[in-house]
């Protein structure tokens, strides 16, 4: 085992294990990888992970949870040579890091929550609550932050002693490689623009994130949760935002890092990236829908006329949803609010949704677009 | 300890300059520990005294300040990279394989890219702290904003230095997020409404080598303009800026209330 693990830093690598069980795991996994499957299952994991933070968050239930994930993730490597390039690959280490970091500090914040709603519930108050705990910045928190950085330097020293940084072939501006990638921290933008044109993906969604985020102080108005991890007393801000952070963030990052091979084409994570891949275009615009297939007649000559349903569909979208939610579903949230919070909040979410929307409609209808203008290169 | 060396520290301890640099005892008492904290100008971003609760590993994780630790090592390691890297196509390449064959302390390449990559990672989990822990909530809304502010700069820093080492891996992942700047609605070339703007007379004002991606490359492709470019944010705009907002962030925390914490 040790040898095998061993063996593992050095670019050959050990044979990898074969059996018919491992096969056929491996062509499950490949199988539920694609986008279609494994989103919405990592939506409804999101969904568990919200609601059954108590269970989860227990010290002998996150400890499995870490122990089948680290056996699925670097297990993988003894099991499958395209899996291992990925992983080892040294502009994606960082990844594995982000992945292991990120998750053990939501397990931290959960399991805290956890604890701190249970005696929210029995009228306890926090831990920590009206305690007058001062203590003196020296030496209490100089030798904290003395131990943290002499850590972090050792590691961060031992890190570049273990793995050279990445460094590939000289740059030559004839050459392309396929696949072409943004850095790995960009690349959940660049996952979208499997869904959205350039102006999307790259100007429009990234600026929304900014001022989402700038805004979200101010369009929060719930005074609870202030300063102590809770679920309970803030659901809706939580929920939103973690799973922006790690749906349509974290686990875009891993599908355009893992699973995106040569021409952007899909690739299970064991599967080899064929350079030569033909995947069909079969995506259809949604003026194509109403005119050929539903009415049966030609495209209409002016552009506004045939992408009409599309322009009504996405201005409903952006415009008419948001007054409908305040009057309907989140009626007491626009109260409470007040219309310009109110509103900033919706736009922003609407906008967000449009992404899994465009997703879903992409599975099932393989749309291809809302509004297709190329005369005004607007295309979404 | 041993007398000859008791009376030599306190012979030092008792002397003038380092009276002039220290302007109080040893920090053995509370006297002397709130001094210790109040006469560094270092030490002063921290108030004198904290909430035991507020500096708990489980509830800061330490992230906001590895991020600064980070940009520390990053300001160091880059400095001493300054001194052997060439910002030009001709030099570019064989200086990072340089450092990597025969400088000493080449090793600080090797620190400054991973510390890059974890400092991505630490500013990420420190915002998801913050978040989580709802202490971007009344009175630190606007030092929410900032931090917002400095994880975009965090993200430039490094996508600016990915393109230093002019190798493949470099010059393509630019490309592929500099096309992004092509597609800007009214600005780029590639991207909506890009003939709206035009002077009298019909004259376009967008063109291939006047949009919003010929000014972040100074050319139509990743070339050595953009090298250059990229060089000069990465070094100095950049890092002037993330300072700057660093400082105003380390303030507005001490004076929105410190770390916070329960009511």
């Amino acid at each position: 085992m040790l040898a095998s693990l061993l063996s593992l830093a050095s670019d050959a690598g050990p044979s990898p294990i074969s059996h018919p069980a491992i096969d056929a795991f491996k062509n499950f996994v490949n199988a539920v990888s694609v986008p279609e499957i494994s989103l919405p299952l990592f939506t409804i994991g999101f969904v568990l992970m919200m609601v059954g933070y108590r269970w989860w968050t227990k010290p002998s239930v996150a400890t499995l949870l870490l122990l089948l994930f680290c056996l699925f993730y670097f297990g993988s490597m003894l099991i499958d040579p395209n899996y291992r390039l990925i992983i080892k690959k040294p502009d994606n280490v960082p990844i594995t890091m982000m992945l292991l970091s990120v998750g053990l500090c939501l397990w931290v914040a959960f399991r805290q929550a956890a604890l701190n709603d249970q005696r929210i519930e029995k009228g306890l108050p926090l831990p920590d609550a009206d305690k007058d705990d001062k203590v003196l910045v020296w030496p209490d928190l100089v030798y904290t932050e003395l131990i943290c950085l002499v850590l972090a330097t050792a590691l961060l020293v031992l890190w570049s002693v273990l793995l050279r940084a990445p460094l590939e072939s000289p740059a030559n501006p004839a050459g392309p490689p396929n696949p072409s990638k943004a850095p790995w921290y960009f690349l959940g933008l660049q996952e979208m623009l499997v869904y959205f044109d350039p102006w999307m993906a790259g100007v429009i969604l990234p600026g929304l994130i900014i001022t989402g985020l700038i805004a979200t102080p101010y369009i929060d108005t719930n005074p609870k949760g202030n300063g102590y991890y809770t679920v309970k007393q803030r659901p809706f801000a939580l929920s939103v935002w973690l799973f922006g952070f790690l749906i349509l963030w974290v686990v875009l990052i891993v599908f355009g890092t893992f699973l995106r091979g040569p021409n952007w084409n899909f690739f299970g994570p064991y599967e080899y990236w064929d350079p030569y891949l033909q995947v069909p275009l079969t995506n259809i615009n949604l003026s194509d829908y109403f005119w050929v297939f539903a009415l049966g007649k030609p495209l209409p000559a002016s552009p506004i006329l045939r992408e009409i349903v599309g322009i009504i569909f996405v201005s409903a979208w952006v415009l008419v949803l948001p007054p409908v939610l305040a009057h309907t579903v989140m009626r007491r949230l626009y109260q409470s609010m007040g219309a310009v919070r109110f509103y900033v909040m919706a736009f922003h979410l609407v906008i967000m949704a449009l992404l899994p929307l465009k997703m879903v409609l992409r599975w099932v209808f393989t749309l291809k677009y809302f509004v297709y203008l190329p005369e005004f290169n607007l295309n979404l | 300890m041993p007398q000859p060396l008791h009376s030599v520290l306190e012979y030092i301890r008792s002397s003038q300059p380092w009276n002039s640099i220290f302007r109080h005892g040893i920090p053995r008492d509370r006297r002397t520990r709130v001094m210790a904290i109040m006469s560094n100008v270092f030490l002063h971003l921290h108030p004198v005294a904290v909430r035991k609760s507020g500096i708990r590993l489980s509830f800061t994780w330490c992230m906001g300040g590895l991020t600064f630790f980070l940009f520390l090592a990053e300001t160091i390691s880059g400095v001493l990279l300054m001194f052997y890297y060439r910002p030009v196509p001709e030099y570019a390449y064989s200086d990072i394989i340089g450092l990597r064959a025969h400088v000493t302390l080449g090793l600080l390449r090797e620190i400054h890219r991973w510390g890059a990559h974890a400092m991505i990672i630490a500013i990420w989990l420190h915002m998801m702290r913050v978040f989580l822990t709802g202490s971007y909530k009344p009175p630190r809304e606007f030092n929410w904003g900032v931090g917002v502010i400095l994880l975009v700069i965090t993200m430039l820093l490094s996508f600016t230095g990915y393109l230093l080492p002019w190798d493949q891996l470099a010059i393509w992942a630019i490309t592929v997020g500099s096309n992004m700047g092509k597609a800007t609605p009214f600005l780029g070339m590639g991207g909506p409404f890009s003939d709206v703007l035009q002077l009298p007379g019909g004259v376009p004002l967008v063109t291939t080598r006047s949009d919003a991606a010929y000014l972040l490359l100074a050319g139509t492709s990743v070339g050595e303009n953009a090298l250059m470019r990229f060089y000069v944010l990465h070094c100095i705009a950049l890092p002037l800026a993330a300072a700057t907002l660093i400082a105003v962030h380390f303030w507005r925390v001490r004076k929105d209330g410190g770390i916070s914490g329960p009511l």
